[in-house]
Protein backbone atom coordinates (compact mmCIF):
# COMPACT_ATOMS: atom_id res chain seq x y z
CA UNK A 1 0.00 0.00 0.00
CA UNK A 2 1.18 3.30 -0.15
CA UNK A 3 2.06 6.09 1.88
CA UNK A 4 -1.78 8.08 1.05
CA UNK A 5 -3.81 4.90 1.29
CA UNK A 6 -2.06 4.34 4.84
CA UNK A 7 -2.36 8.12 5.63
CA UNK A 8 -6.08 7.83 4.93
CA UNK A 9 -6.67 4.34 6.31
CA UNK A 10 -5.02 5.28 9.51
CA UNK A 11 -7.21 9.04 9.71
CA UNK A 12 -10.02 6.64 9.44
CA UNK A 13 -8.77 4.70 12.42
CA UNK A 14 -8.62 7.52 14.28
CA UNK A 15 -12.79 8.33 13.07
CA UNK A 16 -13.75 5.22 14.30
CA UNK A 17 -12.08 4.89 17.42
CA UNK A 18 -13.75 8.43 18.51
CA UNK A 19 -17.26 7.26 17.97
CA UNK A 20 -16.76 4.04 19.30
CA UNK A 21 -15.81 6.20 22.92
CA UNK A 22 -18.89 8.53 21.77
CA UNK A 23 -21.37 5.64 21.51
CA UNK A 24 -20.47 3.58 24.32
CA UNK A 25 -20.15 6.76 26.54
CA UNK A 26 -23.89 7.53 25.39
CA UNK A 27 -25.30 4.49 26.08
CA UNK A 28 -23.37 4.32 29.15
CA UNK A 29 -23.30 0.63 28.50
CA UNK A 30 -20.75 -1.14 26.08
CA UNK A 31 -18.00 -3.40 25.13
CA UNK A 32 -14.54 -0.71 24.71
CA UNK A 33 -11.86 -2.85 24.89
CA UNK A 34 -12.52 -5.29 22.14
CA UNK A 35 -13.38 -2.74 19.86
CA UNK A 36 -10.44 -0.91 20.15
CA UNK A 37 -8.18 -3.72 19.75
CA UNK A 38 -9.91 -4.50 16.32
CA UNK A 39 -10.10 -1.22 14.75
CA UNK A 40 -7.43 -1.79 12.29
CA UNK A 41 -8.69 -5.12 11.41
CA UNK A 42 -11.83 -3.39 10.35
CA UNK A 43 -10.67 -0.31 8.47
CA UNK A 44 -8.72 -2.54 6.15
CA UNK A 45 -11.65 -4.34 5.47
CA UNK A 46 -14.06 -2.45 4.59
CA UNK A 47 -12.20 0.97 3.07
CA UNK A 48 -9.85 -1.34 1.27
CA UNK A 49 -10.46 -4.86 0.66
CA UNK A 50 -13.98 -5.54 0.68
CA UNK A 51 -16.33 -5.69 -2.44
CA UNK A 52 -19.46 -3.72 -1.04
CA UNK A 53 -21.25 -1.06 -1.83
CA UNK A 54 -23.35 0.83 1.03
CA UNK A 55 -26.48 1.70 -1.88
CA UNK A 56 -26.55 -1.96 -2.39
CA UNK A 57 -26.00 -3.61 0.98
CA UNK A 58 -27.95 -6.79 -0.20
CA UNK A 59 -25.59 -7.35 -3.27
CA UNK A 60 -25.26 -11.22 -3.30
CA UNK A 61 -22.09 -10.84 -5.16
CA UNK A 62 -20.71 -9.08 -2.11
CA UNK A 63 -18.15 -9.84 -0.10
CA UNK A 64 -19.36 -10.49 3.29
CA UNK A 65 -17.97 -10.04 7.27
CA UNK A 66 -19.09 -11.61 10.24
CA UNK A 67 -18.29 -10.30 13.11
CA UNK A 68 -18.04 -13.61 15.83
CA UNK A 69 -17.15 -11.41 18.57
CA UNK A 70 -20.42 -9.54 18.47
CA UNK A 71 -19.74 -7.38 21.40
CA UNK A 72 -17.58 -5.38 19.52
CA UNK A 73 -20.26 -4.11 17.57
CA UNK A 74 -19.30 -0.69 18.22
CA UNK A 75 -16.17 -0.68 15.84
CA UNK A 76 -18.50 -2.39 13.27
CA UNK A 77 -21.47 -0.05 13.32
CA UNK A 78 -18.77 2.89 13.47
CA UNK A 79 -17.03 1.18 10.20
CA UNK A 80 -19.99 1.02 8.78
CA UNK A 81 -21.46 4.61 9.36
CA UNK A 82 -18.15 5.67 8.43
CA UNK A 83 -18.46 3.47 4.97
CA UNK A 84 -20.91 5.30 4.39
CA UNK A 85 -24.21 2.19 5.35
CA UNK A 86 -26.19 5.01 7.70
CA UNK A 87 -25.55 8.19 9.25
CA UNK A 88 -23.07 8.13 11.95
CA UNK A 89 -25.30 10.65 14.33
CA UNK A 90 -27.08 7.10 14.47
CA UNK A 91 -24.13 6.21 16.34
CA UNK A 92 -25.36 7.87 19.09
CA UNK A 93 -28.72 5.54 19.45
CA UNK A 94 -26.54 2.54 20.21
CA UNK A 95 -28.61 0.57 23.41
CA UNK A 96 -31.02 2.79 23.58
CA UNK A 97 -35.10 1.64 23.05
CA UNK A 98 -36.34 1.78 19.62
CA UNK A 99 -32.60 1.83 17.80
CA UNK A 100 -31.52 -0.46 14.88
CA UNK A 101 -28.08 -0.68 16.98
CA UNK A 102 -28.51 -3.51 19.15
CA UNK A 103 -26.06 -4.07 21.91
CA UNK A 104 -24.83 -7.44 19.53
CA UNK A 105 -25.21 -7.16 15.90
CA UNK A 106 -28.91 -7.69 14.49
CA UNK A 107 -29.00 -8.28 10.62
CA UNK A 108 -32.42 -8.11 10.19
CA UNK A 109 -32.25 -4.10 10.85
CA UNK A 110 -29.15 -2.76 10.40
CA UNK A 111 -27.30 -2.01 6.25
CA UNK A 112 -24.46 -3.75 6.53
CA UNK A 113 -24.67 -6.07 9.00
CA UNK A 114 -24.01 -9.65 7.21
CA UNK A 115 -24.62 -11.86 10.26
CA UNK A 116 -26.56 -11.70 13.59
CA UNK A 117 -24.61 -12.60 16.60
CA UNK A 118 -23.33 -12.05 19.96
CA UNK A 119 -23.51 -15.13 21.29
CA UNK A 120 -19.73 -16.47 21.36
CA UNK A 121 -18.58 -19.31 19.04
CA UNK A 122 -21.61 -19.34 16.46
CA UNK A 123 -20.11 -17.14 13.89
CA UNK A 124 -17.48 -18.92 12.75
CA UNK A 125 -20.17 -21.48 11.63
CA UNK A 126 -22.73 -19.14 9.70
CA UNK A 127 -19.11 -17.40 7.86
CA UNK A 128 -18.28 -20.99 6.94
CA UNK A 129 -22.02 -21.48 5.50
CA UNK A 130 -21.76 -18.50 3.59
CA UNK A 131 -18.49 -19.33 1.93
CA UNK A 132 -19.79 -22.63 1.06
CA UNK A 133 -22.95 -21.42 -0.23
CA UNK A 134 -20.16 -19.29 -2.48
CA UNK A 135 -18.49 -22.49 -3.60
CA UNK A 136 -21.68 -23.81 -4.61
CA UNK A 137 -22.56 -21.28 -6.85
CA UNK A 138 -19.49 -20.51 -8.30
CA UNK A 139 -19.36 -17.06 -6.98
CA UNK A 140 -16.52 -15.33 -6.29
CA UNK A 141 -17.47 -13.36 -3.03
CA UNK A 142 -15.07 -13.98 -0.11
CA UNK A 143 -16.35 -14.11 3.33
CA UNK A 144 -14.32 -12.62 6.75
CA UNK A 145 -14.89 -13.16 9.81
CA UNK A 146 -13.54 -11.57 13.42
CA UNK A 147 -12.91 -13.92 16.44
CA UNK A 148 -12.21 -13.44 19.60
CA UNK A 149 -8.71 -15.50 21.29
CA UNK A 150 -11.32 -15.77 24.31
CA UNK A 151 -13.82 -16.93 22.25
CA UNK A 152 -11.77 -20.00 21.03
CA UNK A 153 -12.67 -22.02 24.09
CA UNK A 154 -16.04 -22.24 23.01
CA UNK A 155 -16.46 -25.72 21.54
CA UNK A 156 -18.18 -24.65 18.51
CA UNK A 157 -15.15 -22.69 17.04
CA UNK A 158 -13.41 -26.37 16.63
CA UNK A 159 -16.14 -27.92 14.77
CA UNK A 160 -16.88 -24.76 12.41
CA UNK A 161 -12.27 -25.07 11.93
CA UNK A 162 -12.75 -28.68 11.16
CA UNK A 163 -15.49 -28.28 8.77
CA UNK A 164 -13.86 -24.94 6.77
CA UNK A 165 -10.46 -27.19 6.71
CA UNK A 166 -12.81 -30.45 5.27
CA UNK A 167 -14.96 -28.68 2.92
CA UNK A 168 -11.48 -26.53 1.43
CA UNK A 169 -13.32 -23.24 1.93
CA UNK A 170 -10.44 -21.26 1.01
CA UNK A 171 -12.47 -18.05 0.10
CA UNK A 172 -13.03 -18.02 3.79
CA UNK A 173 -10.27 -15.80 5.77
CA UNK A 174 -10.86 -15.14 9.79
CA UNK A 175 -8.88 -12.81 12.25
CA UNK A 176 -8.50 -13.61 15.58
CA UNK A 177 -8.33 -10.95 17.66
CA UNK A 178 -5.11 -11.81 19.86
CA UNK A 179 -5.10 -9.17 22.90
CA UNK A 180 -4.99 -11.55 25.61
CA UNK A 181 -7.75 -10.41 27.81
CA UNK A 182 -11.53 -11.73 28.65
CA UNK A 183 -13.83 -10.97 30.93
CA UNK A 184 -12.51 -12.36 33.84
CA UNK A 185 -8.49 -11.62 33.32
CA UNK A 186 -6.13 -12.86 30.71
CA UNK A 187 -6.87 -15.71 28.38
CA UNK A 188 -3.89 -17.89 30.11
CA UNK A 189 -5.40 -17.91 32.84
CA UNK A 190 -8.99 -18.62 32.88
CA UNK A 191 -8.73 -21.10 30.23
CA UNK A 192 -5.63 -21.12 28.09
CA UNK A 193 -6.73 -21.56 24.11
CA UNK A 194 -2.92 -21.14 23.96
CA UNK A 195 -0.79 -22.50 21.74
CA UNK A 196 -3.51 -20.90 18.98
CA UNK A 197 -1.44 -20.32 15.37
CA UNK A 198 -0.69 -24.27 15.90
CA UNK A 199 -4.20 -25.10 16.64
CA UNK A 200 -5.29 -23.78 13.77
CA UNK A 201 -2.55 -25.59 11.71
CA UNK A 202 -3.29 -28.94 12.99
CA UNK A 203 -7.31 -28.02 12.42
CA UNK A 204 -5.77 -27.65 8.42
CA UNK A 205 -5.78 -23.86 8.24
CA UNK A 206 -2.86 -21.51 6.68
CA UNK A 207 -1.97 -19.59 9.21
CA UNK A 208 -0.93 -16.36 9.65
CA UNK A 209 0.63 -14.03 12.25
CA UNK A 210 0.51 -10.78 12.08
CA UNK A 211 0.66 -7.20 14.42
CA UNK A 212 -3.06 -6.89 14.38
CA UNK A 213 -2.69 -3.01 14.12
CA UNK A 214 -0.03 -2.48 11.72
CA UNK A 215 -2.71 -1.76 8.55
CA UNK A 216 0.43 -2.80 6.00
CA UNK A 217 0.58 -6.65 7.83
CA UNK A 218 -2.91 -7.01 7.77
CA UNK A 219 -2.96 -6.18 4.24
CA UNK A 220 -0.67 -8.46 3.18
CA UNK A 221 -1.74 -11.17 5.09
CA UNK A 222 -5.29 -11.10 3.37
CA UNK A 223 -2.96 -11.18 -0.15
CA UNK A 224 -1.65 -13.76 0.40
CA UNK A 225 -4.51 -15.60 2.20
CA UNK A 226 -5.92 -15.26 -1.78
CA UNK A 227 -3.17 -17.46 -3.13
CA UNK A 228 -4.14 -20.26 -0.86
CA UNK A 229 -5.77 -22.78 -2.67
CA UNK A 230 -7.04 -25.57 -0.63
CA UNK A 231 -6.90 -24.16 3.06
CA UNK A 232 -9.25 -21.55 4.71
CA UNK A 233 -6.78 -18.83 6.27
CA UNK A 234 -6.72 -17.69 9.89
CA UNK A 235 -4.68 -14.36 10.58
CA UNK A 236 -3.66 -14.54 14.28
CA UNK A 237 -3.24 -10.69 14.85
CA UNK A 238 -1.70 -9.61 18.27
CA UNK A 239 -3.29 -6.59 19.47
CA UNK A 240 -3.65 -4.50 22.35
CA UNK A 241 -7.23 -4.35 24.16
CA UNK A 242 -8.21 -0.62 24.48
CA UNK A 243 -5.80 0.54 21.87
CA UNK A 244 -5.04 4.05 21.82
CA UNK A 245 -6.83 4.94 25.09
CA UNK A 246 -3.56 5.37 27.54
CA UNK A 247 -6.14 4.28 30.53
CA UNK A 248 -7.65 1.23 28.44
CA UNK A 249 -4.73 -0.53 27.06
CA UNK A 250 -4.03 -3.95 28.35
CA UNK A 251 -6.73 -3.60 30.65
CA UNK A 252 -9.78 -6.35 31.64
CA UNK A 253 -11.80 -3.83 33.68
CA UNK A 254 -12.06 -2.15 30.30
CA UNK A 255 -13.22 -5.18 28.56
CA UNK A 256 -17.76 -4.22 28.90
CA UNK A 257 -17.05 -0.55 30.81
CA UNK A 258 -18.58 2.66 29.68
CA UNK A 259 -16.03 5.74 29.89
CA UNK A 260 -17.80 8.71 32.05
CA UNK A 261 -18.35 11.79 30.38
CA UNK A 262 -15.10 13.03 31.63
CA UNK A 263 -13.29 10.31 30.66
CA UNK A 264 -14.96 10.63 27.22
CA UNK A 265 -13.47 13.91 27.01
CA UNK A 266 -10.44 12.99 27.82
CA UNK A 267 -10.40 10.23 25.27
CA UNK A 268 -11.16 12.20 22.74
CA UNK A 269 -8.60 14.74 23.29
CA UNK A 270 -6.10 11.99 23.36
CA UNK A 271 -7.12 10.37 20.12
CA UNK A 272 -7.51 14.09 18.49
CA UNK A 273 -3.72 14.15 19.10
CA UNK A 274 -3.53 11.14 17.42
CA UNK A 275 -3.67 8.39 19.48
CA UNK A 276 -0.87 6.96 22.32
CA UNK B 1 -49.70 -49.04 3.55
CA UNK B 2 -47.24 -48.31 6.60
CA UNK B 3 -44.27 -45.76 6.48
CA UNK B 4 -41.81 -44.19 9.31
CA UNK B 5 -42.38 -40.39 8.52
CA UNK B 6 -38.62 -39.75 7.75
CA UNK B 7 -38.73 -42.45 5.02
CA UNK B 8 -40.88 -39.94 3.62
CA UNK B 9 -39.18 -37.15 4.54
CA UNK B 10 -36.21 -38.38 2.67
CA UNK B 11 -38.30 -39.34 -0.65
CA UNK B 12 -39.87 -35.71 -0.47
CA UNK B 13 -36.58 -34.37 0.14
CA UNK B 14 -35.04 -36.17 -2.90
CA UNK B 15 -38.43 -34.73 -5.15
CA UNK B 16 -38.45 -31.07 -3.41
CA UNK B 17 -34.52 -30.85 -4.58
CA UNK B 18 -34.86 -32.03 -8.02
CA UNK B 19 -37.89 -28.76 -8.44
CA UNK B 20 -35.52 -26.55 -6.20
CA UNK B 21 -31.80 -25.95 -7.12
CA UNK B 22 -31.64 -24.24 -4.33
CA UNK B 23 -32.35 -26.45 -1.65
CA UNK B 24 -29.33 -28.00 -0.08
CA UNK B 25 -29.31 -30.57 2.57
CA UNK B 26 -26.89 -31.23 5.82
CA UNK B 27 -26.29 -34.09 8.19
CA UNK B 28 -24.06 -34.66 11.17
CA UNK B 29 -23.29 -38.32 10.63
CA UNK B 30 -26.97 -39.46 10.53
CA UNK B 31 -27.99 -39.14 7.03
CA UNK B 32 -28.69 -43.44 6.74
CA UNK B 33 -31.11 -42.80 9.91
CA UNK B 34 -32.28 -39.61 9.00
CA UNK B 35 -32.83 -40.36 4.91
CA UNK B 36 -30.99 -37.45 3.80
CA UNK B 37 -29.13 -40.33 1.85
CA UNK B 38 -31.30 -40.30 -0.68
CA UNK B 39 -31.11 -36.98 -1.15
CA UNK B 40 -27.49 -37.01 -1.38
CA UNK B 41 -27.05 -39.76 -4.11
CA UNK B 42 -29.34 -38.00 -5.69
CA UNK B 43 -27.50 -34.46 -5.42
CA UNK B 44 -24.06 -35.04 -4.07
CA UNK B 45 -22.64 -31.65 -4.90
CA UNK B 46 -25.85 -30.31 -2.57
CA UNK B 47 -25.57 -32.54 0.45
CA UNK B 48 -22.89 -31.62 2.57
CA UNK B 49 -22.05 -33.90 6.46
CA UNK B 50 -21.11 -32.09 8.68
CA UNK B 51 -19.73 -34.90 11.09
CA UNK B 52 -21.02 -35.14 14.92
CA UNK B 53 -21.70 -31.56 15.44
CA UNK B 54 -25.05 -30.57 15.43
CA UNK B 55 -23.95 -27.17 17.05
CA UNK B 56 -21.75 -25.70 13.54
CA UNK B 57 -24.71 -28.21 11.92
CA UNK B 58 -27.34 -25.15 12.83
CA UNK B 59 -24.60 -22.41 12.15
CA UNK B 60 -23.18 -23.74 8.67
CA UNK B 61 -27.22 -23.36 7.72
CA UNK B 62 -27.53 -20.48 9.58
CA UNK B 63 -24.45 -18.91 6.90
CA UNK B 64 -26.41 -20.93 3.90
CA UNK B 65 -29.33 -19.28 4.54
CA UNK B 66 -27.91 -15.58 4.78
CA UNK B 67 -26.72 -16.17 1.22
CA UNK B 68 -29.65 -17.17 -0.52
CA UNK B 69 -29.56 -20.84 -0.23
CA UNK B 70 -32.63 -23.24 1.67
CA UNK B 71 -30.96 -25.58 3.86
CA UNK B 72 -32.63 -29.01 5.22
CA UNK B 73 -30.75 -29.70 8.21
CA UNK B 74 -31.10 -33.40 9.73
CA UNK B 75 -30.39 -35.25 12.95
CA UNK B 76 -31.93 -36.82 15.60
CA UNK B 77 -34.73 -34.68 17.30
CA UNK B 78 -32.80 -34.87 21.03
CA UNK B 79 -29.66 -33.39 19.21
CA UNK B 80 -31.29 -31.17 16.85
CA UNK B 81 -33.70 -29.78 19.74
CA UNK B 82 -31.39 -29.79 22.37
CA UNK B 83 -27.77 -30.02 21.61
CA UNK B 84 -28.26 -27.07 19.16
CA UNK B 85 -30.89 -25.30 20.89
CA UNK B 86 -29.51 -21.72 21.49
CA UNK B 87 -27.17 -21.89 17.92
CA UNK B 88 -31.45 -22.15 16.13
CA UNK B 89 -32.31 -19.29 18.11
CA UNK B 90 -29.61 -17.09 18.37
CA UNK B 91 -28.43 -17.69 14.84
CA UNK B 92 -31.40 -18.72 12.92
CA UNK B 93 -34.54 -17.68 14.42
CA UNK B 94 -33.46 -14.33 15.86
CA UNK B 95 -32.12 -12.94 12.43
CA UNK B 96 -35.83 -14.98 10.47
CA UNK B 97 -33.50 -17.06 8.54
CA UNK B 98 -34.90 -19.27 6.11
CA UNK B 99 -33.72 -22.32 7.65
CA UNK B 100 -35.72 -26.28 7.77
CA UNK B 101 -34.61 -28.53 10.67
CA UNK B 102 -35.96 -31.88 10.12
CA UNK B 103 -35.55 -33.83 13.27
CA UNK B 104 -36.33 -37.40 12.87
CA UNK B 105 -36.28 -40.15 15.52
CA UNK B 106 -38.45 -37.92 18.20
CA UNK B 107 -40.05 -39.44 20.99
CA UNK B 108 -39.95 -42.53 23.09
CA UNK B 109 -40.61 -44.83 19.52
CA UNK B 110 -36.25 -44.51 18.96
CA UNK B 111 -36.75 -47.11 21.01
CA UNK B 112 -34.02 -49.05 22.17
CA UNK B 113 -31.65 -46.26 22.14
CA UNK B 114 -33.12 -45.07 25.91
CA UNK B 115 -34.15 -42.06 27.38
CA UNK B 116 -30.52 -40.34 25.87
CA UNK B 117 -32.32 -40.42 22.53
CA UNK B 118 -35.69 -40.07 22.87
CA UNK B 119 -36.54 -36.36 22.83
CA UNK B 120 -39.93 -35.67 24.62
CA UNK B 121 -39.14 -31.97 24.68
CA UNK B 122 -38.35 -30.70 21.64
CA UNK B 123 -42.19 -29.34 20.33
CA UNK B 124 -41.89 -26.99 23.75
CA UNK B 125 -38.60 -26.09 22.95
CA UNK B 126 -38.86 -25.10 19.69
CA UNK B 127 -42.07 -23.48 19.80
CA UNK B 128 -41.00 -20.90 22.53
CA UNK B 129 -38.56 -19.93 20.16
CA UNK B 130 -40.08 -16.51 18.26
CA UNK B 131 -40.36 -16.55 14.36
CA UNK B 132 -39.91 -20.55 14.29
CA UNK B 133 -42.82 -22.76 12.91
CA UNK B 134 -43.50 -26.30 14.24
CA UNK B 135 -44.73 -29.06 12.25
CA UNK B 136 -45.59 -32.47 13.48
CA UNK B 137 -46.94 -34.79 10.45
CA UNK B 138 -48.84 -37.76 11.28
CA UNK B 139 -48.18 -40.04 7.93
CA UNK B 140 -45.98 -40.28 5.36
CA UNK B 141 -48.74 -37.91 2.71
CA UNK B 142 -48.27 -35.26 5.37
CA UNK B 143 -44.71 -35.62 5.75
CA UNK B 144 -44.41 -35.47 2.27
CA UNK B 145 -46.98 -31.97 2.06
CA UNK B 146 -45.23 -30.39 5.28
CA UNK B 147 -41.68 -30.79 3.31
CA UNK B 148 -43.23 -28.97 0.37
CA UNK B 149 -44.65 -26.05 2.59
CA UNK B 150 -41.33 -25.86 4.34
CA UNK B 151 -39.65 -25.39 1.40
CA UNK B 152 -41.70 -22.60 -0.05
CA UNK B 153 -42.04 -21.05 3.51
CA UNK B 154 -39.59 -18.52 3.97
CA UNK B 155 -38.69 -18.63 7.41
CA UNK B 156 -37.22 -21.27 9.89
CA UNK B 157 -39.21 -24.85 10.42
CA UNK B 158 -39.15 -27.01 12.66
CA UNK B 159 -40.41 -30.78 11.45
CA UNK B 160 -40.62 -33.37 13.68
CA UNK B 161 -40.46 -36.74 12.29
CA UNK B 162 -40.54 -40.49 13.69
CA UNK B 163 -38.83 -43.37 13.31
CA UNK B 164 -40.97 -46.14 13.24
CA UNK B 165 -43.82 -46.95 10.53
CA UNK B 166 -46.89 -45.39 11.22
CA UNK B 167 -50.13 -46.41 9.36
CA UNK B 168 -51.56 -44.03 6.21
CA UNK B 169 -54.38 -41.37 7.60
CA UNK B 170 -53.95 -39.48 3.90
CA UNK B 171 -54.01 -40.42 0.52
CA UNK B 172 -51.74 -38.18 -2.35
CA UNK B 173 -54.48 -36.05 -3.01
CA UNK B 174 -54.26 -34.63 0.96
CA UNK B 175 -53.71 -30.80 0.37
CA UNK B 176 -51.63 -29.88 3.96
CA UNK B 177 -52.38 -26.53 4.77
CA UNK B 178 -50.08 -24.37 7.28
CA UNK B 179 -51.62 -23.98 10.79
CA UNK B 180 -54.98 -25.41 9.67
CA UNK B 181 -56.05 -28.65 11.84
CA UNK B 182 -57.64 -31.16 10.08
CA UNK B 183 -60.58 -32.94 11.48
CA UNK B 184 -60.37 -36.60 10.98
CA UNK B 185 -63.87 -37.40 12.62
CA UNK B 186 -66.79 -35.24 13.29
CA UNK B 187 -68.43 -35.90 16.73
CA UNK B 188 -70.28 -34.09 19.38
CA UNK B 189 -69.21 -35.51 23.00
CA UNK B 190 -65.49 -34.72 23.19
CA UNK B 191 -62.85 -33.85 20.95
CA UNK B 192 -59.12 -35.71 20.55
CA UNK B 193 -56.41 -33.24 19.45
CA UNK B 194 -54.02 -35.52 18.32
CA UNK B 195 -50.18 -34.72 16.58
CA UNK B 196 -47.72 -36.77 14.91
CA UNK B 197 -48.18 -40.41 15.34
CA UNK B 198 -50.68 -40.02 18.29
CA UNK B 199 -53.11 -39.38 15.40
CA UNK B 200 -53.84 -42.79 14.39
CA UNK B 201 -54.09 -43.99 17.80
CA UNK B 202 -56.56 -40.88 18.79
CA UNK B 203 -58.21 -42.34 15.92
CA UNK B 204 -59.02 -45.94 16.96
CA UNK B 205 -59.94 -44.82 20.28
CA UNK B 206 -62.50 -42.76 18.47
CA UNK B 207 -63.81 -46.06 16.91
CA UNK B 208 -63.74 -47.55 19.89
CA UNK B 209 -65.66 -45.00 21.62
CA UNK B 210 -68.19 -44.60 18.87
CA UNK B 211 -68.74 -48.31 19.24
CA UNK B 212 -69.88 -48.10 22.61
CA UNK B 213 -71.82 -45.20 22.15
CA UNK B 214 -70.30 -41.80 21.99
CA UNK B 215 -69.57 -39.33 19.44
CA UNK B 216 -65.73 -38.25 19.25
CA UNK B 217 -64.12 -35.55 17.05
CA UNK B 218 -60.38 -36.31 15.88
CA UNK B 219 -58.39 -33.17 15.25
CA UNK B 220 -55.16 -33.79 13.58
CA UNK B 221 -53.09 -31.10 14.73
CA UNK B 222 -50.04 -30.81 12.20
CA UNK B 223 -48.80 -27.41 12.94
CA UNK B 224 -48.46 -27.06 16.73
CA UNK B 225 -47.13 -23.08 15.82
CA UNK B 226 -48.87 -21.10 14.73
CA UNK B 227 -51.53 -23.39 16.35
CA UNK B 228 -55.01 -23.64 15.21
CA UNK B 229 -57.04 -21.43 17.55
CA UNK B 230 -59.75 -21.73 15.59
CA UNK B 231 -60.78 -25.01 15.51
CA UNK B 232 -59.69 -25.19 18.94
CA UNK B 233 -61.92 -22.91 20.53
CA UNK B 234 -64.71 -24.43 17.54
CA UNK B 235 -64.06 -27.78 19.27
CA UNK B 236 -64.35 -26.43 22.93
CA UNK B 237 -67.45 -25.04 21.72
CA UNK B 238 -69.34 -27.30 19.92
CA UNK B 239 -67.90 -30.56 21.67
CA UNK B 240 -67.23 -28.85 25.85
CA UNK B 241 -64.09 -31.36 25.93
CA UNK B 242 -60.79 -32.09 24.73
CA UNK B 243 -58.38 -34.64 25.38
CA UNK B 244 -54.40 -33.49 23.78
CA UNK B 245 -52.20 -36.68 22.48
CA UNK B 246 -48.84 -36.42 21.92
CA UNK B 247 -45.34 -38.35 21.96
CA UNK B 248 -44.07 -35.95 23.91
CA UNK B 249 -43.90 -34.50 27.81
CA UNK B 250 -47.33 -33.10 28.91
CA UNK B 251 -45.21 -30.22 29.86
CA UNK B 252 -44.82 -27.52 27.10
CA UNK B 253 -46.16 -29.46 23.87
CA UNK B 254 -49.33 -29.76 22.32
CA UNK B 255 -51.32 -30.07 25.40
CA UNK B 256 -49.85 -26.50 26.36
CA UNK B 257 -50.36 -24.89 23.08
CA UNK B 258 -54.24 -25.79 23.29
CA UNK B 259 -54.64 -25.10 26.88
CA UNK B 260 -52.99 -21.61 26.52
CA UNK B 261 -55.61 -21.31 23.81
CA UNK B 262 -58.83 -22.38 25.92
CA UNK B 263 -57.30 -20.58 28.98
CA UNK B 264 -57.41 -17.13 27.05
CA UNK B 265 -60.71 -17.98 25.01
CA UNK B 266 -63.14 -20.79 26.24
CA UNK B 267 -62.06 -23.28 28.62
CA UNK B 268 -63.53 -26.44 29.39
CA UNK B 269 -62.73 -29.83 31.28
CA UNK B 270 -59.11 -30.96 29.17
CA UNK B 271 -57.21 -33.99 29.77
CA UNK B 272 -53.48 -34.99 28.72
CA UNK B 273 -52.39 -38.13 27.15
CA UNK B 274 -48.51 -37.76 26.88
CA UNK B 275 -45.39 -38.61 28.83
CA UNK B 276 -45.60 -37.53 32.59
CA UNK B 277 -42.43 -35.66 33.22
CA UNK B 278 -40.53 -38.77 33.32
CA UNK B 279 -37.83 -40.20 31.29
CA UNK B 280 -38.29 -42.70 29.11
CA UNK B 281 -35.97 -46.03 28.72
CA UNK B 282 -35.18 -48.61 26.76
CA UNK B 283 -37.60 -50.88 25.21
CA UNK B 284 -39.34 -52.02 21.76
CA UNK B 285 -41.88 -48.84 20.78
CA UNK B 286 -45.23 -50.95 21.37
CA UNK B 287 -44.06 -51.64 24.76
CA UNK B 288 -42.63 -48.28 25.82
CA UNK B 289 -46.21 -46.41 24.38
CA UNK B 290 -48.39 -48.92 27.15
CA UNK B 291 -45.77 -48.17 29.81
CA UNK B 292 -46.07 -44.90 29.33
CA UNK B 293 -49.51 -44.33 28.85
CA UNK B 294 -49.76 -43.73 25.05
CA UNK B 295 -51.67 -46.58 24.13
CA UNK B 296 -55.62 -46.60 22.37
CA UNK B 297 -56.56 -47.65 25.85
CA UNK B 298 -55.41 -44.90 27.43
CA UNK B 299 -56.55 -42.37 24.91
CA UNK B 300 -60.08 -43.84 25.63
CA UNK B 301 -59.93 -43.36 29.64
CA UNK B 302 -58.72 -40.29 29.06
CA UNK B 303 -61.99 -39.52 26.47
CA UNK B 304 -64.30 -40.76 29.01
CA UNK B 305 -62.63 -38.72 32.12
CA UNK B 306 -62.97 -35.60 30.28
CA UNK B 307 -66.56 -36.35 29.70
CA UNK B 308 -67.46 -37.34 32.94
CA UNK B 309 -66.21 -33.54 34.14
CA UNK B 310 -67.74 -32.18 31.05
CA UNK B 311 -71.04 -33.40 32.69
CA UNK B 312 -70.79 -33.00 36.15
CA UNK B 313 -69.84 -29.22 35.38
CA UNK B 314 -72.71 -28.76 33.22
CA UNK B 315 -75.15 -29.98 36.06
CA UNK B 316 -73.59 -27.57 38.73
CA UNK B 317 -74.40 -24.80 35.86
CA UNK B 318 -77.93 -26.48 35.68
CA UNK B 319 -77.95 -26.03 39.55
CA UNK B 320 -76.80 -22.53 39.09
CA UNK B 321 -73.75 -23.37 41.38
CA UNK B 322 -70.98 -22.02 38.96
Amino acid sequence: MNIELINSLTEKTLNIRKNIIRMITQAQSGHPGGSLSAVEILTYLYFKEMNIDPSNSKNPKRDRFVLSKGHAAPVLYAALAERGFFSADELLTLRKINSRLQGHPDMKGIPGVDMSTGSLGQGLSAAAGMALAGKIDGSAYRVFALLGDGELEEGQIWEAAMFAAHYKLNNLTIFIDFNGLQIDGSISEVLSPLPIPEKWSAFGWNVIEIDGHDLEEIHCAVQSAKGVLDKPTAIIATTIKGKCIRKMENAAEWHGKAPSISECEEFLFELSRGGL
Amino acid sequence: MAKATREAYGEALEKMGGLCSNIVVLDADLSKSTKTCIFAKSYPERFFNVGIAEQNLAGVAAGLAAAGKIPFISTFAMFASGRAYEQIRNSICYPKLNVKIAATHAGLTVGEDGASHQSIEDISLMRSIPNMTVLVPADGNETCQAIQFAAEYDGPVYIRLGRMAVPDLFTEEYRFEHGKAVCLVEGTDATIAATGIMVHIAKEAAEKLQAEGFSIRVLNIHTIKPIDKDAIVKAAEQTGAIVTCEEHSIIGGLSSAVAEVLVENLPVPMERVGVRDTFGESGIPKELLKKYGLTVDDVVLAVKKVIARKHRLRSYEKKGEL
